[in-house]
């Protein structure tokens, strides 16, 4: 069994344009739109070639990504996606692994995966997809949703407190939490590069307008008039400072890189990876040594 | 007699087990058949568990009713068994006790020992709790076995802990034995000498965890997760164990999470497996329709206890059948297959991994708590890794020397005459892998398209009539022309061919392991039956209306149990009088 071929020395976006899917879904201006021009953007950028990439995904308009971009991909379950991308990751170590989940999707009905995925260090990226809504479903409220939206289920408003990405993924133990907005391209292109290529968990929690449920607050427009960027203020080891700016939401919002730790990773607290660190749990053969089987036998007489 | 029944009843934190396990290891040892069962409650402390050895020059499957020795290390021990006892059988409890009543053991036929378990303890050695080594002692010097391999257990045991520990043990255990050794005048239950080995190798003590988890390693397994729950958690326990060959083993959040993990590393191009029992394996369920969508081969062992809700959460019983063969929304192509005992769930096993890379699909893997936890001696060289590693087949899997040769573009769900597509193992520049969950064409791209909606169906579905071709038809045991015929499947094995050893013609036995595809000619058994019995451990008779729907034969008669207890021969055979 030969490993995996040597990348082309070269990666355009050409290579990243969907070969599987006739038609787009997306609505039109949707902000998802923006986040897969930054991922191929990204992806570009760190010269990867999509055989070397898996994105998996969990069930909503965002997690049809999959299908409109050319590499490997999975799309899953609602809320499912971290511990398949985990799963995956820990077997194929060379690659690299993306999960792609909506507000609802990752942080509503994986929530509790989204908490345990933090704190186990899974070397891969996870985009939010999060457009404080349901939009496939119709526009019912998320997690995410703001107080008093209004919508399906909640037409007399919103009364739940929206959970906060940012703060959640600090206590959490993320080792890497960013946050990015779709309508600017390029600092989310340079977030994700970021993320990809930090060892561990990296999320990043992206703002992106539903342009058919969102039509006052959370439109391009809101969200233009409030983002800014922490890389000029904000010093990234410091996590005390990193919590008081999560906090900040509403008249400016910071977007950028809040904190960034180096933690060891699951790939070398795995004993079956570093038994060969070389070679992908996935690329080996599968008898194991007779030696040892027969030692796990003696144990038992 | 050719058998001896040992029972130790206790409280939790009082040793039973620990008991059971060296008592049991050394009669392993001394080469006898073993087949020790265990009955304990849900909690740390207290309550009476107890723990049953049979030891015999004959194969031995099940557990018993009947005790030759019981020792009685808490009050309950006594009223709970005494009703139990064989003629003549020994009682075994300290000297001490004043809520022993000698004259009542007496009258009910079995024999008072009140043997210086203590006091033994306290004086040769210096610690009560050396009391149980004194009780085993006492117990092995009745039946006749060999103090020396009392003693070779208790040198390994304690060894850890320095020659002084071990000197102590050895000498509180000697002074039990002898005083035992001057007691067995008409004790009527002595071990015969063990059988000959012939060249078999020394045995191994396994339980059907401990199989199953063998089964997998040695069957290539690569990747598993699990969430702790009895009875499953031993089998992730075990592969964590053996984590040093190569097996990546994460211990996940839910059993949502266990299945999605092993599911994720099964799409990376491994062979994994995933478990729970119950409740735990009714999280999973949509993650099976998933694998049945996106054909992703999965082992997933439900290693089954009583429910419903929490149920009985340490006690045995069938009562997930039904569940399992219907286990996720939408129709999709699942395997269900069911262990018969120890050395059968290793090879079963085994297979499960080749059946899910064959045909692209999860394989349900049901055991129970009872086989899961009862241990039984097996000779090392009947868990054969040559024999496994030689039947392995991947199915159409590319590794990716083989993508490396591919000519045509790749699809994942390229369709193809026996609705099984090639799947890649990622990673390799000519076959990228996608898939999407939602129904998709043969790149696994998203499409509402009719005919190909249409298509993919019958693709996936046709896959069972591949798999249905390699099932088993149930195993027949006993003498054809038997006036009765018992019908049961997965752990009941070792009971009710005990049954029908000791029936004497009367009763022969329909068992059943692969239930799911139905196997070819799976109902032919029943047909030439003479008279039916469904003999489960459910409330009613799971496998009985699955056959009835498969082969259109109505099973009337049904010996039910479902008390959390395992089902002994001796207990089905007095249900059996009222059937014939």
């Amino acid at each position: 069994m030969t490993t995996a071929t040597p990348a082309p020395t070269t990666v355009t976006l050409d290579d990243y344009k969907p070969l599987f899917s006739e038609e787009n879904t997306w609505c039109a201006g949707c902000g998802d739109f923006g986040i897969l021009a930054a991922l191929q953007q990204a992806l570009v950028q760190l010269e990867i070639a999509p055989h070397r990439v898996m994105v998996v995904s969990g069930i909503g308009c965002g997690s049809k990504l999959p299908d409109y971009i050319h590499c490997n991909g999975w799309q899953t379950l609602h809320g499912r996606s971290l511990p398949a991308a985990q799963g995956f990751r820990l077997v194929q170590h060379d690659m690299t692994v993306l999960a792609v989940t909506g507000d609802g999707d990752g942080l509503g009905e994986g929530g509790n995966h989204w908490l345990h995925a933090m704190r186990r260090n899974v070397n891969f990226t996870h985009l939010v997809e999060n457009n404080q809504t349901y939009g496939l479903t119709k526009g019912q409220a998320s997690p995410t949703s703001g107080a008093g939206y209004i919508s399906s289920t909640t037409p007399d408003g919103n009364v739940e407190f929206a959970i906060n990405p940012i703060s959640i993924a600090l206590a959490a133990g993320a080792t890497f939490v960013a946050r990015g907005f779709s309508g600017n391209v390029k600092p989310l292109r340079n977030l994700i590069a970021q993320a990809i290529e930090h060892p561990g968990y990296a999320i990043i929690d992206i703002l992106q307008p539903c342009v058919t449920w969102n039509r006052v607050e959370y439109t391009y427009k809101w969200f233009k008039e409030r983002v800014y960027d922490l890389a000029d203020e904000h010093d990234p080891a410091d996590k005390t400072e990193a919590f008081r700016r999560s906090l900040e939401w509403g008249d400016r919002i910071p977007t950028g890189v809040f904190y960034r730790e180096e933690r060891n990773t699951m790939d070398s607290q795995t004993t079956a990876i570093q038994m060969e660190p070389n070679r992908p749990v996935a690329l080996r053969d599968l008898p194991v040594s007779k030696d040892q089987f027969e030692a796990l036998k003696a144990k038992l007489t | 007699m050719t058998e001896v029944t040992y029972t130790i009843g206790g409280s939790a934190g009082q040793g039973v087990e620990s008991s059971g396990a060296g008592l049991s290891q050394a009669h392993a040892r001394a080469g006898y058949h073993v087949f020790a069962a265990q009955d304990y409650e849900s909690r740390i402390r207290g309550g009476h568990n107890f723990y049953q050895l049979r030891a015999s020059d004959k194969l031995v499957r099940a557990h018993t009713r009947h005790h030759s020795v019981l020792i009685a290390l808490d009050d309950v021990s006594v009223p709970q068994h005494l009703g139990e006892m064989q003629p003549g059988g020994a009682v075994i409890y300290d000297a001490g006790r004043d809520d022993v009543d000698a004259g009542a053991i007496e009258d009910s036929g079995a024999r008072p020992v009140a043997a210086p378990l203590v006091e033994i303890a306290t004086t040769v050695g210096s610690d009560r709790v050396m009391a149980n080594t004194v009780a085993l002692s006492v117990a092995s010097a009745l039946t006749n076995f060999d103090f020396e391999a009392i003693a070779q257990v208790i040198r390994e045991n304690f060894a850890r802990k320095g020659e002084a520990a071990v000197e102590e043990n050895l000498a509180v255990a000697r002074a039990g034995y002898e005083w035992g050794a001057e007691r067995v005048d008409g004790f009527a239950y002595r071990l015969p000498a063990p059988p000959p080995r012939n060249g078999a190798g020394p045995a191994m003590l396994i339980h059907g965890n401990q199989s199953v988890a063998l089964g997998a390693i040695a069957a290539g397994c690569k990747a598993a997760s699990g969430y702790p729950m009895t009875p499953w958690s031993s089998i992730l326990e075990e592969l964590i164990d053996a984590r040093h060959l190569g097996i990546v083993v994460q211990q996940t959040e839910d059993e949502i999470a266990a299945i999605s993990f092993a599911l994720g590393a099964s799409w990376g191009g491994v062979r994994a497996l995933t478990g729970s029992s119950g409740g735990g394996f009714a999280l999973m369920v949509e993650h099976l329709s998933l694998a049945g969508m996106n054909e992703v081969p999965l082992v997933i062992v439900e290693v089954q206890r009583g429910g419903p809700g929490t149920g009985l959460a340490t006690r045995s019983e069938q009562p997930d059948l039904h569940f399992a063969l219907s286990a996720g929304h939408g129709e999709f192509p699942m395997i269900v297959t069911a262990l018969k005992d120890a050395v059968d769930g290793y090879y079963r096993t085994a297979r499960c991994f080749n059946l899910a890379e064959q045909f692209q699909c999860p394989v349900i893997l049901l055991s129970d708590l009872f086989v899961s936890n009862s241990l039984v001696s097996v000779p090392t060289n009947e868990l054969d890794l040559d024999t496994v590693v030689g039947e392995i087949d991947r199915g159409k899997t590319l590794t990716h020397a083989e993508i490396e040769e591919l000519a045509e573009s790749y699809g994942r769900y390229a369709f193809s005459e026996d609705g099984i597509s090639p799947r890649a193992i990622p990673g390799h520049a000519k076959a990228l892998v996608h898939g999407m969950s939602d129904e998709h064409d043969e790149f696994g791209a998203i499409t509402e398209d009719q005919d190909n909606r249409i298509a993919m169906m019958q693709k996936r579905m046709q896959k069972l009539e591949g798999a249905s071709a390699l099932m088993e038809p149930p195993t027949e045991y006993g003498p054809a022309e038997a006036p009765l015929s018992m019908v049961g499947w997965g752990g009941t094995w070792g009971a009710l061919t005990e049954v029908v050893d000791r029936a004497e013609g009367r009763v022969n036995l329909i068992h059943y392991t692969d239930l799911q595809p139905f196997p070819a000619g799976g109902g032919d058994p029943l047909e030439r039956a003479k008279k039916l019995v469904a003999v489960e451990q459910n409330y009613t008779g799971q496998l009985a209306r699955y056959l009835r729907g498969q082969t259109g034969i109505e099973i009337e008669n049904k010996i039910l149990k479902y008390d959390g207890r395992q089902m002994s021969p001796d207990w089905v055979l007095e249900q059996l009088e009222e059937i014939a």
